[in-house]
């Protein structure tokens, strides 16, 4: 690892300044940036640590949504979620293992925004609203390709802010040495709309089935998707765990699952 | 260098890093705690797990200044000062669940962490449980059979 200064603010604003300042990084969870850190792939000046901020940390029930801050862990959102928002509680507490789940945190899992992370499934799935230290960013617009959002440099999200589904699932084919999703979807009603997101298969990273999201919409049944071409296979990521056109079939079968798994 | 201060395994400690400094080159190597070990290196193996404030951590994917103020407990601390075993410790020795060893610190830190979120489980939920903790020897059915010895000598 390449040397760095470290820094840990009390708050948004001072982290926020700290970000500008020189050739700086955010620290969350450090579940990813770590490891990257590990490997020199990464060379910050200095890491703003964020666990310092105890406005991130926290989950808050309103009337049909819920806000998740961003520097809750994924095991906090597991525990707590799981009566209320049981198909979040499902995705973070299947994410990594229990290591990584007391430590990594959905602002730093959606600020990264790895192609095969399970947390962008969700947050578009449910098209929830990425709160920053300066803006709220509907999820359409937040999610721009690998690796890439709609963040500032000097930007920090805050908080997630979730329409709570009258149904959700997410239905993910782990990739088994890291965990991640070969191919994950989110499923979720809202009203008459149904959201279908994937992670893990395409090469732009999470993007919306909307052959399916209009299928679905007419008969919310797995039986609806079956009907379905698969996406694109030429669209779809291939490297040595799959194939594109098997990564394209499991998105199909993916989607039947959480459609199932929805009730 | 920085001025970190922490708790490892019950005792004060005060020392200076460099902020890059992994949390288990720190144990390691500045406090000569061993027995925490770096397998893969890459945050997949589990053997450097530790528990900090309480909640298992892997020791290599976190710098030793996140740890700062924290109280962190290794393998070490698992056992009583007069060296007699932990329960969990105990159980792994009685019900062979080691081979080479290498993995079992981390292994023993996490079942130790799941007993106390579980103290109950069952064999699919200690497998799924110790699905961070790598074993190159396979000798999981041993692992498992320890893990629910040890929730049974628990009581």
């Amino acid at each position: 690892m390449y040397a760095f200064e470290f820094v840990k603010p009390k708050t948004v604003e001072e982290a926020v300044a700290a970000l500008r300042e020189s050739e700086a990084k955010a620290l969350a969870g450090g579940q990813t940036l770590i490891p990257t850190l590990k490997q020199r792939l990464a060379a910050p000046e200095k890491l703003v640590s964020l666990a310092g901020i105890e406005a991130l940390k926290g989950i808050r029930m309103g009337d049909g949504v819920v806000e998740i801050g961003a520097g809750t862990t994924h095991a906090t959102v597991a525990r707590e979620l799981a009566g209320s928002v049981p198909a979040l509680a499902a995705l973070a507490g299947d994410i990594g293992d229990p290591a990584v789940r007391n430590r990594g945190t959905i602002g730093g899992s959606l600020a990264n925004n790895d192609p095969s992370a399970d947390w962008p499934a969700a947050v578009l799935g449910t098209g929830a609203t990425v709160v920053t230290d300066r803006r709220e960013i509907a999820a359409d617009d937040f999610f721009q390709g690998l690796f890439t959002t709609a963040l500032e440099e000097d930007e920090i999200i805050t908080a997630v802010r979730f329409p709570i589904p009258e149904a959700a699932a997410y239905a993910k084919f782990d990739q088994p040495a890291s965990r991640f999703a070969l191919v994950g979807v989110f499923v979720a009603r809202l009203g008459g709309d149904v959201r279908v997101a994937v992670t893990g298969a395409s090469e732009n990273g999470v993007f919306r089935w909307q052959e399916a999201e209009a299928a679905l919409e007419a008969d919310f049944s797995p039986a609806a998707v079956e009907a379905l071409a698969p996406p694109p296979a030429e669209e779809m990521i291939s490297d040595l765990h799959g194939a594109g056109d098997y990564r394209a079939h499991l998105v199909k079968v993916m989607t039947k699952r959480a459609v199932a798994a929805c009730g | 260098m920085v001025e970190i201060s922490m708790t490892v395994n019950g005792k004060p400690v005060t020392a200076e890093v460099e902020p890059r400094t992994l949390l288990v080159t720190f144990l390691r190597e500045q406090l000569g705690l061993t027995g925490t070990h770096v397998g893969c290196d890459t945050s997949q193996c589990g053997a450097c797990n530790v528990h900090v404030d309480g909640v298992l951590a892997k020791s290599c994917t976190m710098l030793a200044v996140e740890a700062d103020g924290a109280e962190v407990v290794t393998i070490e601390g698992m056992a009583a000062p007069d060296g007699t075993l932990g329960v969990v410790q105990q159980a792994f020795q009685d019900h062979h669940g080691l081979q080479c060893g290498f993995c079992t610190p981390g292994m023993v830190m996490s079942a130790a962490a799941l007993l106390k979120e579980n103290p109950d489980p069952s064999e699919e939920e200690i497998r799924a449980f110790l699905e961070g903790n790598l074993c190159r020897c396979t000798g999981y059915h041993n692992i498992v059979k320890a893990v629910r010895a040890a929730a049974e000598a628990m009581g």
